[in-house]
This record gives structure tokens, C-alpha cells and sequence, in this order.
């Protein structure tokens, strides 16, 4: 083989033992510290699920003192099932506390891998399975009822909408996607009856040009406002900018892309339940509650972009449907 | 309702849509016909688009000039193009595997870029788009092909150049002779490498112009994995065109446009499963490949290293 | 010693070193991105081999990740020999995995081990369906196997989608809020056996019993025969009565249903469901590419597979665990893996080079065969 080959080879194998008598990794600190690990489907930076999870735990990291207080180490863009699984189970054979699963579709791999680790909490999300009926006492649930406010933004597009159309722009047509669009659209058309609210999917989480097109599709057939949920959605709302339609978000806040014409977000803020599983924690319960955020406990909220000029009018009814759903006169 | 389906706004949207999804697609495609004539297989491609869409991104975003954006977006494909001839043609490497090699790279690498340079998703003030004086105003043509961005009238102007090049020049013949016969073509003088290392290095070029046009033109926005399998079906439509350009133009636009067709049919309520209106241009493309079957020959070299004999 | 180490050099069983002297190469690159990325690579890497090999349970990790990449690998070395790509694999997992499942979900009730060869015979009938689709394609419309097998891809995705959201979704899943499209579990019975605690499943025991089967299926057959011919001579095979039409489909038939059967031993030996992300990776880990990769480590021979296939799913599982310890990005990881493929694929020509110089140096060494004896019939011709 050529010379060059060998001068790599040798170089790879000489690293190689020296990797094999580097140190070891640091021993655990004391049990003080709460060590939390997080595994996402998509990016920490995506703009949507991955994020709201990772900005919360951070969130969490300051409230309780800082790194020295709380470790947090994450595994992000998880979206092989399988590998995730691997990662669960490494991450609870560290002993790391908790380890949060934070995606539906790892439901089944923590289902197995929880009973071999008593101690150690896990939590997965969005779902309401605690597998307590399999004898299962150390996972937690948390979902998000995100249908409410979808409905808020419902009431405020239908509101908003001159031309009495509106787009909405998934990416799969299930899970928390499915329910903030059947969210959003009952909360619109109690709002306006006559109101045609079109939706499409584009069939995937991350199609960018996809989502673009289908939002072109939207406005072309007389959108003045705009929804959509998934990582993808950057692209319509760059299609939403240029041709002056209002959009409102969910999962996280959106309006740094757009300030001009976002006019509301839902932010899914999971402290609220961050906060009580790490209490039960403390008091040696590992699992066996199920959790939702809603308006009500304000694991979600309407955050109003302070950019965007909205009508008094909107707002006051906007914050009056909060009102309804939080007291439940108003069914999402 | 179906009756809905005539309406001028509709068929202009879905034209107009399928113009600009059409795009990325003909870079790719028709980088793409060039290697392949040469007998090089390239399975690469959204690995270079990605990159290339970033570095033309990043560019932009830093200097505030799409032209900057561009031309580092070129230098970038250049490279991985470079680096893929030299795999296929010097070392010899099965081409197909080494391809995909080359895309977890490409896929990888930008998305690491992205995080450590850029951090979050962030909008960029790209290629505007550019009203062509007089035909823009044309009644429904004008509005759907003359309203566009400059790399989108730059991707259809590709065709012409390119069946050109390929057909009536001498560096054409070389280039299809190379393909069909390389141990002919070399003993009549013919740098089978350097033609070779040629076409695959602009065929990077032109997948990277491809990623340029999404992150810098169309949709103004970097974000990790956006092809999302484009540079996949960029290789596909290659064959379905037959390997001639305006055979890649007609399958870039009829992918194009029955993809922009499916999500008005969603709007429509045409009663259909979401899941199987998104199939639909996959299925389409399938079939009407099946309909034309013509006794279309690829190059008789493609993806056979060339050694000289004797 | 140079004695020796000349000797090692030329020995035959030294080619397959090849390929693993090459992934040590990109990973000596890698080990520079790493410095870029602040990382120690020492640490990182030592952290990817004991996350591959390092315990019990990071073996079988190793393991479990190799037992896809190696049947799919299988299905390669088949195709392959007929000349045919095959980079459907990820859509022939799919529409395998989906039909193995539901056997499993609406058979009557019958004895676990019974429903569970049924489901993997299903598999193998779905992955053969789903690859026999673009082989007929390809043999008797001329529909190049790259563009339909991309399109199929996309398709069984959309297909799995529909399935798992819709007809398929689990009872309780269609009533929560959560409707996340899954199915539902199987029951206990109908799991494969595994070697608890870890969660190396009875998935492995069929790969490796299927990797000596087809090596006998390609090597000790007719039908092994005719495709190896097929590949090697298309129109020589015409001349001598094989049907080639016939042989391209059963290839991509073949290898769809090794794939096929990859997805249902994942359903079958890790989840017991089937859930969809909406995309193809989240379900096959990119196996469908992945298992050509193998292939190729393993010089495209089926027992060959083996060796590569685990080798290789210890590089992704390692790269996963030193992922997790150096909290390096997964891109990283992604684009390790590229480098990897593209070493070792361009290592090849090394190898065939080594071949080429050990059969003319038997050529050269072996004594000229002795002369024509002669017989009555030349008696009479002067010598």
C-alpha cells in the first residue's frame, strides 16, 4: 500500500493506543447534584418540540443554581428509534437521575428498558402512558394539550383574517401536529363560521422547499393568515414574510424570524412539570404520573409579539378565551 | 370542490410553484447528465447541494452580497465534486457506495457548520426576484414564469446551454465518447480522466448552485437536512430523462408540478389520504416512465472505472 | 521480523485487513475535526471503542446493530453479483416490517413460535415484494433500478405513514390525545428471545444461520450459479439459456426480501411495534444504506458479511456512545460516517491491486504442466 496510507494507518493506530490508556473519565460528583439527560428527536435549535424541551431544561438549570446544581447533557437529532433506545439505556447505566425521553415515538423503547433500572426516573413525552398498568413505577408522562392554544389562535386568526381565508400547513397528519390543527381550526370556526380554513401536509418534518411551496399554495388561494407546526415550517413563514401574511406560531417562539408579521406564539413551557417530577424525585418516587400542560397551569402560554400592532379588540378577546378555556367553558 | 380545479388561480399557483420547486432539481439533474455521459455515477449530490446551500448562506449572511454568496457556494462544490472524481477516478472506488459516502459527509458536515457558526435558524436577504420587463406582464405566462428569481431563470436557461454543449460541440463529443467507448475515445487521444475529472467536478459545482438557490433564493433560509432526499431524485430524474437534458427538463417539471399539484388538491378537499396525495409524484414519475418506455441506452461505461489495457 | 512482517503482507487473509486500516484512516481525520470542535479526540475515541466493545452490554449493542446491516448485506451480495444496485433497501424494510406486523397483530391465536416464523417468512415476502416491483421494472420496461428504487423508497414511507396513523394505529392511541402513530404491542408470545439484561435479541442466531445459507444458495446452486453468470456476462448467460430478465428480478426480489425480513426481526427482537417518526432513517437507522457499506467491507461475500457487518455496527455504535460522553454534535457522528464509507470503498482498489499481483505470482511459480503424452496416432509423425 502506498506510503501515505501507511503514514495514516500508523498515525490512527499509534491514537488509538494511546486512547486506550488515556484516563478515565472523572468519577460521578456527589449525589447533590441532579444529573438530567435528554434525548430529542430534532435539533436543540429547531425552532419547534426539540427546542421548547431543551430550552426548558436550561430554564430549569439557572432556577436551581447552575451546572453545579444540575448536569444536563443532551443527545439531539435521535430520530433513529432505535439508536435512541441505545442511548437511554446508556445514559440510565451512567447513572444519570433522569433521563427524559422527549418524543413520542420512544414510547415502546423506554417501556423496555425502564424495569431494569428501578432507580433511575425516566420521563418521555408527548403522551399520557405511564405503563403503571404493566407494573412500571418509574416513568413519568407529560404531553401537551396543545389544541388549546391552537383554538387561541384560532379565535385571533379568524379575527384577523380580512380576506375570511386561512392556510394551515403540517407536516403528518397525527400526534400533537394533528391535535393543535383540530385545535386551531374548531377555535376559528366557532369564531367565524363561514370561514374556509385550508389545510395541507407536506408529508414529512423537514421538507423546507415543501412547506414554502405549500404556504405559496395557501396564499395564492387568498390566505391573509397563516398557522403550521414542525421544524419545516421556517420555510413558510419565509414565504409569509415576503408576501405579507400573518402567522402565529407554536412549540417556540417563532417571531425572531419574522417580527413584522408573527403576531402570537403558544410556547410550550415544560418547567411547570420539570418542577414537580424532580420534587417527587427528591421524595423517591421515580414515576407513575402522568402530566399535561395547559393554559391553566401555565405549562403553556400565548406569548404576544410586542413588534406586532394587534388590535385591542383581538387582544381583549384573545385573553378572554384563555379565560374560557382555563376555567373550561370553553371546550378546545 | 373538482370544478375549482379550472380556475385560473389555481392553475397559475400550481405552475408557478412548480417552477420554482423545479429548480434546485434542474442544477442537480443536469450536473448530474454531464458525469453520467462521462460514465461517472454520482450518488452524491444532496451531500454537495447541503453544503453548498450552507456556504452560500453563510457568505451571504457575513458580507451581505448573494453574489460573494454564489461564488463560495461554486468554490465549495468545486471541491467535493473534485474530491469525488478523484475517488472515482483515481482510485477507482465502486461509485455508487462512494457516493453515498459523500452525502452523510456533505449532510453531516453542514449541519455541524450550521451549529457552530450560525447557532440557529436565521433568515437572509437573498436573490430578489426579478420582474422581466414586458413578459412579466404578460396575462398568466407573465405570472407564472417571468416574476421569478434570478437562479431560477438561470436553472432553465441550463437547459438549452447544456443540450448545446453536449450535443453540438467538440467538447460534447468528447465528453458522450468518453461514456460510450472510453478505450476508443483514449486511443483517438482523448483524456478519458481529464474529461472525467471535469464533468464530475461540475457537476458539484452545479448540485452546490442547486443548495445555493434554495438557502439564497427561494426560500431564504438555512436549516439542517432541508433537501431532505432532493439530491436523491435529482440522480433519479437523470434516468428518466434519458440523459438528455430537455429529457431532465420535462422530469423536473413533471415532478415538480405534480408535487405542487397535491398540496392544492389537499386545499380542495379532494378526497384523498394526506400520505397518498404526497406519494403522487413518486407514483406518477414511475408510471409515465413505463408509458414512454423508449429503448432509451445509458452511456455503455457508466459507472465502469477505466483502465487502460495492454 | 521483516520475514514475518513480509509474510503477513502477502497472505491472502490480509486483504480484509484492508478496509479496517482504512476506516482508521477517516478516523484519524475525524480525530482532527475533533480538535476543531474542542474535543479531545483521545477521549472520544476511547469512549467509541468501550461504547462499542467495552462491556456486556456495549457488545450487544454492537450486535443488535449489526444483525440488520448484515441481512441486508446479504441481500447485497446477491444483487450485486447480478450487477444490479439495489439501494431500496430502506423501503423494502419498511413494507417487510409493516407486513410482518400486521400478521402478528390480526392472526388468530396460534403458538408463539409458530407466529413468529410465520411473520418473519412475512417480512421476507413483503421486503420480496417491495424489490420485486423495480426488478420486473427494470427487466421488462427498462426502468433503471436507481430511479425506481428511490421512488419506492419514498413511497413505502408515505405507505407506513398512512398504516400506522390510520388503519393500524393502536386502539389506545386513537382515543388519547397523544395519537402517536404506532401500533399496538405484541403480545409476550410472540417476542423473540432475548439475552437478558441486555438487548441482544434471537434476531442475530437467524442472520448468521441465513449469511451460511446464502452462501450456499450462490455458490453450491444452479440458481446461485446462473446469477453470479448473469452479472459476469449478461449476454453470454443469454447464449448459454439463462433467462437474464428472469435473473434481474429475482435478484432485486431477493435482496428486497433479506431487507424485507432485516425490518421484521427489528420489530419482532427490539420494539415490538412499529412506530414511524415520519421519515425512512427513524425506523431503519439508514440500515438500507448502511447494509451496502457492509457489504462492500465484507468483499461482497456472504460469510465475509458477517465479520464486516459487525464491525461496522460497532463503528456506529461507538460513534453513538462517544457521542453521548464527548457531547459532541451528532452531525459529527454523520459525518464521520461518511468519511468511513469513503475510505473504505476507495481502499478497494488496493485490494483487487494485492489480488491481481498474488494470482500472477501463482501463475509465475506454478512448474509448466508436462507435455502431451504421445499417443499411437502421432507415432508415425516425425518428432
Amino acid at each position: 500500500m502506498s506510503k501515505m496510507m501507511k503514514i495514516c494507518t500508523l498515525f490512527a493506530l499509534f491514537a488509538l493506543v494511546l486512547a486506550a490508556c488515556a484516563p478515565a473519565q472523572p468519577a460521578a460528583t456527589t449525589s447533590e447534584k441532579l444529573r438530567v439527560a435528554v434525548i430529542m428527536p430534532s435539533a436543540i435549535n429547531d425552532l419547534a418540540f426539540s427546542q421548547s424541551m431543551y430550552q426548558s431544561l436550561v430554564e430549569m438549570q439557572a432556577e436551581l443554581g447552575g451546572p453545579d446544581k444540575m448536569e444536563l447533557v443532551y443527545s439531539e437529532n435521535m430520530f433513529v428509534v432505535d439508536d435512541a433506545a441505545a442511548a437511554i439505556r446508556d445514559y440510565a447505566s451512567q447513572g444519570y437521575d433522569i433521563v427524559i425521553a422527549h418524543g413520542s415515538q420512544y414510547g415502546s423503547s423506554l417501556r423496555e428498558i425502564a424495569p431494569d433500572f428501578p432507580t433511575t426516573a425516566f420521563a418521555h413525552g408527548t403522551t399520557a402512558a405511564t405503563f403503571v398498568d404493566d407494573g412500571i413505577t418509574n416513568v413519568f408522562a407529560y404531553e401537551a394539550a396543545s389544541n388549546e392554544g391552537g383554538y387561541v389562535n384560532g379565535v385571533m386568526a379568524a379575527l384577523l383574517s380580512k380576506s375570511n381565508v386561512i392556510g394551515v400547513i403540517g407536516p403528518i397528519e397525527t400526534g400533537d401536529a394533528k391535535l393543535y390543527i383540530d385545535g386551531f381550526v374548531a377555535g376559528a370556526k366557532a369564531t367565524k363560521p363561514d370561514l374556509t380554513v385550508n389545510v395541507n401536509y407536506t408529508g414529512s418534518f423537514s421538507d423546507v422547499a415543501l412547506a414554502a411551496e405549500a404556504a405559496n399554495t395557501h396564499v395564492a388561494a387568498g390566505a391573509d393568515v397563516m398557522v403550521g407546526t414542525a421544524q419545516m415550517v421556517v420555510g413558510a413563514i419565509g414565504v409569509a414574510k415576503e408576501k405579507n401574511v400573518l402567522w402565529l406560531g407554536t412549540q417556540a417562539s417563532q417571531t425572531s424570524l419574522a417580527p413584522e408579521i408573527v403576531v402570537a406564539n403558544q410556547i410550550y413551557d415544560w418547567k411547570v412539570v420539570l418542577r414537580d417530577i424532580f420534587k417527587l424525585m427528591g421524595q423517591g418516587t421515580y414515576g407513575g404520573k402522568a402530566y399535561i400542560v395547559t393554559l391553566a397551569n401555565k405549562g403553556l402560554y400565548m406569548e404576544f409579539n410586542p413588534a406586532f400592532d394587534l388590535p385591542a379588540d383581538i387582544k381583549a378577546k384573545a385573553d378572554e378565551t384563555i379565560q374560557g378555556i382555563i376555567n373550561g367553558t370553553i371546550k378546545p | 370542490m373538482i370544478t375549482d380545479f379550472f380556475s385560473a388561480t389555481v392553475l397559475i399557483g400550481i405552475l408557478a410553484s412548480g417552477i420554482r420547486l423545479a429548480t434546485p432539481y434542474l442544477y442537480a439533474s443536469i450536473g448530474e447528465t454531464f458525469g453520467q455521459r462521462s460514465g461517472v455515477l454520482n450518488l452524491g449530490v444532496e451531500g454537495q447541494m447541503l453544503m453548498g446551500a450552507f456556504t452560500a448562506f453563510y457568505i451571504t449572511l457575513r458580507t451581505g452580497d448573494v453574489w460573494l454568496g454564489l461564488l463560495a457556494a461554486i468554490g465549495v462544490g468545486a471541491l467535493m465534486g473534485f474530491a469525488m472524481a478523484f475517488v472515482s477516478i483515481h482510485l477507482r472506488a465502486v461509485q455508487g457506495i462512494s457516493g453515498i459516502g459523500f452525502y452523510l459527509f456533505g449532510l453531516g458536515m453542514s449541519d455541524l457548520l450550521f451549529q457552530k457558526l450560525l447557532g440557529e435558524v436565521k433568515t437572509v436577504s437573498g436573490f430578489r426576484p426579478v420582474q422581466i420587463p414586458f413578459l412579466s406582464d404578460l396575462p398568466v405566462i407573465g405570472e407564472i414564469f417571468f416574476r421569478q428569481n434570478l437562479l431560477v431563470y438561470l436553472a432553465f436557461l441550463l437547459v438549452p446551454v447544456a443540450w448545446f454543449v453536449l450535443n453540438k460541440t467538440t467538447l460534447g463529443l468528447k465528453i458522450r465518447a468518453v461514456g460510450e467507448n472510453p478505450q476508443a475515445a483514449d486511443t483517438l487521444g482523448v483524456s478519458v480522466a481529464g474529461i472525467r475529472y471535469l464533468t464530475v467536478t461540475m457537476g458539484g459545482v452545479f448540485s452546490a448552485i442547486g443548495g445555493a438557490s434554495l438557502s439564497i433564493a427561494n426560500l431564504n433560509v438555512f436549516q439542517q437536512n432541508m433537501t431532505s432526499g432532493l439530491g436523491f431524485i435529482a440522480v433519479a430524474l437523470v434516468y428518466f430523462g434519458g440523459w438528455r437534458p430537455f429529457g431532465v427538463l420535462f422530469g423536473a417539471l413533471l415532478f415538480s408540478m405534480v408535487n405542487s399539484l397535491q398540496l392544492w388538491m389537499q386545499i380542495l378537499n379532494v378526497p384523498i389520504p394526506s400520505d397518498f396525495a404526497v406519494m403522487m409524484p413518486y407514483v406518477l414519475t414511475i408510471i409515465v416512465l413505463v408509458l414512454t418506455v423508449g429503448r432509451v441506452r445509458g452511456p455503455s461505461a457508466l459507472t465502469k472505472p477505466f483502465v487502460r489495457e495492454g | 521480523m521483516k520475514n514475518l512482517l513480509a509474510k503477513i503482507n502477502n497472505s491472502k487473509y490480509f486483504d480484509g485487513f484492508m478496509p479496517v486500516l482504512a476506516a482508521l484512516s477517516a478516523l484519524a481525520i475525524g480525530a482532527v475535526m475533533l480538535l476543531f470542535l474542542g474535543v479531545n479526540p483521545l477521549v472520544a475515541y476511547r469512549a467509541m471503542w468501550v461504547g462499542a466493545f467495552g462491556s456486556p452490554n456495549a457488545l450487544a449493542e454492537t450486535i443488535v446493530k449489526a444483525v440488520p446491516l448484515l441481512l441486508i448485506g446479504l441481500g447485497i451480495c446477491i444483487s450485486f453479483r447480478a450487477k444490479v444496485i439495489n439501494i431500496g433497501g430502506e423501503g423494502q424494510m419498511i413494507i417487510g416490517a409493516l407486513a410482518a406486523t400486521a400478521f402478528g397483530l390480526y392472526v388468530p391465536e396460534m403458538p408463539g413460535w409458530l407466529v413468529i416464523a410465520m411473520a418473519m417468512v412475512a417480512g421476507f415476502f413483503g421486503g420480496a415484494f417491495w424489490g420485486a416491483i423495480p426488478g420486473f421494472l427494470k427487466a421488462y420496461f427498462n426502468v433503471n433500478e436507481i430511479l425506481s428504487t428511490v421512488m419506492m423508497n419514498a413511497i413505502a414511507v408515505q405507505l407506513m405513514n398512512f398504516f400506522l396513523r390510520g388503519p393500524m394505529i393502536d386502539p389506545n392511541q386513537a382515543e388519547l390525545l397523544s395519537k402517536i402513530p404506532q401500533t399496538a404491542r405484541l403480545p409476550e408470545a410472540y417476542h423473540l428471545a432475548r439475552w437478558l439484561p441486555t438487548r441482544l435479541h434471537a434476531g442475530v442466531i437467524i442472520a448468521v444461520v441465513l449469511a451460511f445459507v446464502v452462501y450456499l444458495l450462490l455458490f453450491h446452486t444452479t440458481l446461485g450459479y446462473r446469477i453470479r453468470a448473469v452479472g459476469f456476462n449478461p449476454d453470454a448467460s443469454r447464449y448459454g439459456g439463462i433467462r437474464v430478465r428472469r435473473q434481474i428480478v429475482i435478484a432485486l426480489l431477493l435482496s428486497g426480501a433479506f431487507a424485507g425480513l432485516a425490518g421484521a426481526i427489528q420489530v419482532y427482537g427490539l420494539n415490538y411495534r412499529m412506530i414511524t417518526d415520519g421519515s425512512a432513517t427513524g425506523f431503519t437507522g439508514s440500515a438500507g444504506f448502511n447494509g451496502i457499506v457492509a457489504a462492500l467491507f465484507g468483499g461482497l461475500h456472504p460469510l465475509g458479511a458477517i465479520p464486516a457487518s459487525f464491525f461496522f455496527g460497532a463503528l456506529l455504535v461507538g460513534a453513538n456512545s462517544m457521542q453521548r460522553i464527548s457531547q459532541v454534535p451528532s452531525a459529527f457522528v454523520i459525518a464521520l460516517n461518511g468519511l468511513v464509507v469513503i475510505f473504505v470503498v476507495s481502499s478497494a482498489m488496493w485490494q483487487e491491486a494485492r489480488q491481481r499481483k498474488r494470482r500472477i505470482a501463482e501463475v509465475r511459480d506454478d512448474p509448466a504442466p508436462p507435455p502431451p503424452e504421445p499417443n499411437q496416432a502421432n507415432q508415425d509423425v516425425p518428432a
